[in-house]
């Protein structure tokens, strides 16, 4: 028999009832939950007269309606009455059901992506869900994590699992080093141009590779929380000593006794060497130089050196309406330089990228230099009070400051504009969240992803630049 | 759950690939608590000329003639018809919610994103399958014939032109009874309550660092 894919073990561990059809009952060990995707479930459980199966196996924060700027008057003090009321809402369901909340002025608040594995409370071979598309971050430490819709928030709570089928195994294998300046953001971008936005629509995916094991678990959750953008519920890394090095010491992660045997248990969190994969996709990683969005979707990215594609190189007519659309809507022209593409805003946050790495990289760049005159807004948002804290401790927000960028309060911010901080129509912004789609980041705003690197360069320059021509400098 | 066992109705042709979540239903009428009343703000960017507030009365805003739900021969559809890889990107139910509210039972298109896909079951709205060829046949068709309906029958699992050409599509079993028959997933699963418990136990043997950890400190 061969053998089994990181995959199939996570999934096989997991399985309370296989049923004959191909859909199976399958347990979950921990719940995510934020102020957007649960009020309806919570509703339902009420409306129902249920409660939660396992209150510890829930988590919550509040993260898309959060105010990013000063925030002293708590909740009461956001704003918009309909944000308020919905993290209002969150408060008051978690605290009817019992369950764990860091609250918006808790220092353990943040995006809930950034506070599952800060916490310890995403652990290697586990089951991690959450009503966020983005939930495929928690992959990068071996475990089976992918978002879900409203309803499934719900009938986890009830029931602790999830009806669910198996996905097709997909392994991203790659080999070589990633140069200088060149970072995990610009591999998952590249891998998602090669792959399409439904590329990876059935498959959980398993990045994989030697380029891999040098990555740190920082980088390794930016590339799986993008495994979405490629159509993939699921992206995965298996556990190695960088996770279990990460995962020692935090508040939720075992202790003693019980670290040694998860520890020992752990260790066959990885694909087998005989394992079968239904595609393997190879990446050399030493050819990629930064990214660039340049469209409406995160499969249309080149490198920065490139030009913004011209229709007429490309034959499928699907594609060419698309590209079409997207120079129109992104006020483009085919052929232009994405080096000459002004831009107007800059935002350095997300699930993608707002933890201390991304931080520390964003920081690298701006030391001792200016923001543009032409940028009207640049903000550095960390991805949880405890990210902020530690960026303050090495001084990283006076580089930020000094340099013209303003320093947030932790929030998903302007990754989808459900707070203040969006996009004026027409505007052009380096943005290092995961999704370039049509009003996005506000209503007719223009989003470019890029690293945290390259967001940092492009504020300093007004536009687009290779940001390893800075760091040569 | 609604139950869906056949629906016949005028189609919508919306001739774009990868339409995303965000296009379905922006990010600002997220923020509502209720499940329903979404489908005034459905694809609310393309539709109007404005920007859409949550919770404002939409029958005043200027519409972008065109789009197709603003013509008069789409207004009363019920059948979605759309390009290949339908409700991509966020995870948001309030996209199925928005398409049900604004009155559609049915979505065809090449291939769809995965939890959108999901997400539409639990809402009694048929998402279906058919190839590339097909639904440019339907996109033409529909193009062509003022009125153009399609019936779609989740029993036979065919989809029907008017001509009585008929065109079959896949659907996992379990999904095909729970929509034939209005079934609630959390009733069901709460048949299986003592297998549940069994799993439980054997997993707290095994890995027992991930229950009890999660409490407040």
């Amino acid at each position: 028999m061969a053998g089994q894919t990181l995959y199939d073990k996570l999934f096989d561990a997991h399985i309370v009832r296989q049923n004959d059809d191909g859909s199976a009952l399958l347990y979950i060990d921990l719940q995510l939950l934020h102020e957007v995707t649960s009020p309806q479930a919570f509703e339902g459980l009420r409306l129902a007269g249920r409660k939660p199966w396992r209150i510890d196996a829930n988590l919550a924060t509040p993260d898309h309606n959060v105010p990013t700027t000063k925030r002293d008057g708590g909740v009461a003090a956001i704003v918009d009455p309909i944000s308020r009321i919905q993290v209002q809402t969150l408060d008051d369901n978690c605290e009817d059901f019992g369950i764990l909340e860091f609250k918006m002025n808790d220092i353990r608040q943040g995006i809930v992506h950034v506070v599952g594995p800060e916490q310890g409370a995403t652990l290697p071979g586990a089951t991690v869900v959450c009503g966020d598309s983005h939930t495929a971050t928690h992959g990068a430490f071996g475990a089976l994590a992918h978002g879900i819709g409203t309803s499934e928030v719900e009938h986890v709570l009830a029931t602790q699992c999830l009806i669910t089928r198996k996905m097709k195994n997909m392994l991203i294998k790659v080999e070589g080093d990633l140069g200088l300046g060149v970072t995990a953001k610009d591999l998952v971008l590249h891998i998602i141009g090669v792959l399409g936005t439904a590329g990876g629509t059935g498959y959980a995916i398993e990045f994989g590779g030697s380029t891999l094991a040098d990555i740190s678990m920082e980088g390794r959750m930016t590339i799986c929380n993008m495994a979405i953008e490629a159509g993939a519920r699921v992206g995965m890394v298996a556990v190695d000593q960088i996770t279990i090095d990460y995962v020692e010491g935090r508040p939720f992660a075992p202790k003693g006794v019980q670290w040694q045997q998860a520890v020992a248990a752990w260790a066959d969190l990885h694909s087998d060497a005989d394992a079968v994969f239904d595609t393997v996709v190879e990446i050399n990683a030493a050819a990629i130089i930064p990214q660039v969005t340049w469209g409406t979707s995160p499969e249309m990215v080149v490198a920065v050196d490139a030009k913004v594609p011209n229709p007429a190189n490309e034959t499928d007519p699907v594609k060419v309406d698309g590209i079409n659309r997207a120079l129109v809507y992104m006020g483009l022209s085919a052929d232009q330089l994405i080096t000459e593409i002004k831009l107007d805003r800059v935002f350095i946050g997300s699930c993608t990228n707002s933890r201390i790495e991304d931080m520390r990289d964003a920081a690298k760049v701006a030391k001792g230099r200016t923001v543009a005159a032409s940028i009207k807004e640049a903000i550095v948002v960390p991805g949880s009070g405890l990210v902020k804290a530690q960026a303050e401790a090495e001084g990283l927000d006076k580089i930020f400051v000094a340099a013209g960028f303003e320093w947030r309060e932790p929030g998903c911010s302007m990754c989808l504009a459900m707070n203040p901080d969006k996009l004026e129509p027409g505007e052009h912004c380096a943005s290092t969240s995961n999704r370039n789609f049509e009003g996005r980041q506000g209503n007719g705003g223009r989003t470019h992803l890029v690293s945290p690197a390259m967001a940092a360069a492009a504020a300093i320059n007004g536009k687009f630049v290779d940001v390893r021509e800075m760091m040569e400098a | 759950m609604n139950k869906f066992i056949q629906h016949t109705g005028i189609v919508a042709p919306l001739d774009r690939a990868n339409v995303d979540t965000d296009m379905i239903i922006p990010k600002q009428f997220l923020k509502s608590i209720k499940r329903s009343g979404f489908g005034a703000f459905l694809f609310d960017e393309i539709r109007y000329l404005d920007e859409g507030v949550a919770d404002q009365d939409c029958s005043n805003r200027p519409l972008n003639e065109d789009f197709i739900l603003n013509q008069p021969r789409y207004t009363q559809s019920s059948v979605l018809l759309a390009r290949v890889n339908f409700g991509c990107g966020s995870s948001r139910e309030h996209a199925p919610w928005a398409l049900e509210d604004f009155g559609f039972k049915s979505i065809i298109a090449p291939s769809f994103a995965d939890i959108f896909y999901n997400n539409c079951f639990k809402n009694g709205l048929l998402p279906v399958v058919l190839s590339e060829e097909i639904v440019a046949q339907l996109f033409a068709e529909c193009d062509a014939q003022a009125g153009y309906e399609l019936k779609i029958d989740l029993e036979r699992q065919v989809v029907v032109t008017p001509s009585g050409e008929e065109f079959a599509f896949e659907v996992e079993a379990f999904r095909k009874h729970c929509l034939l028959n209005g079934l609630d997933d959390i009733d069901l699963t709460m048949q299986s309550v003592d297998a549940i418990k069994a799993y439980e136990a054997k997993r707290k043997v095994v890995a027992p660092w991930l229950f009890g950890a999660i409490k407040g400190y």
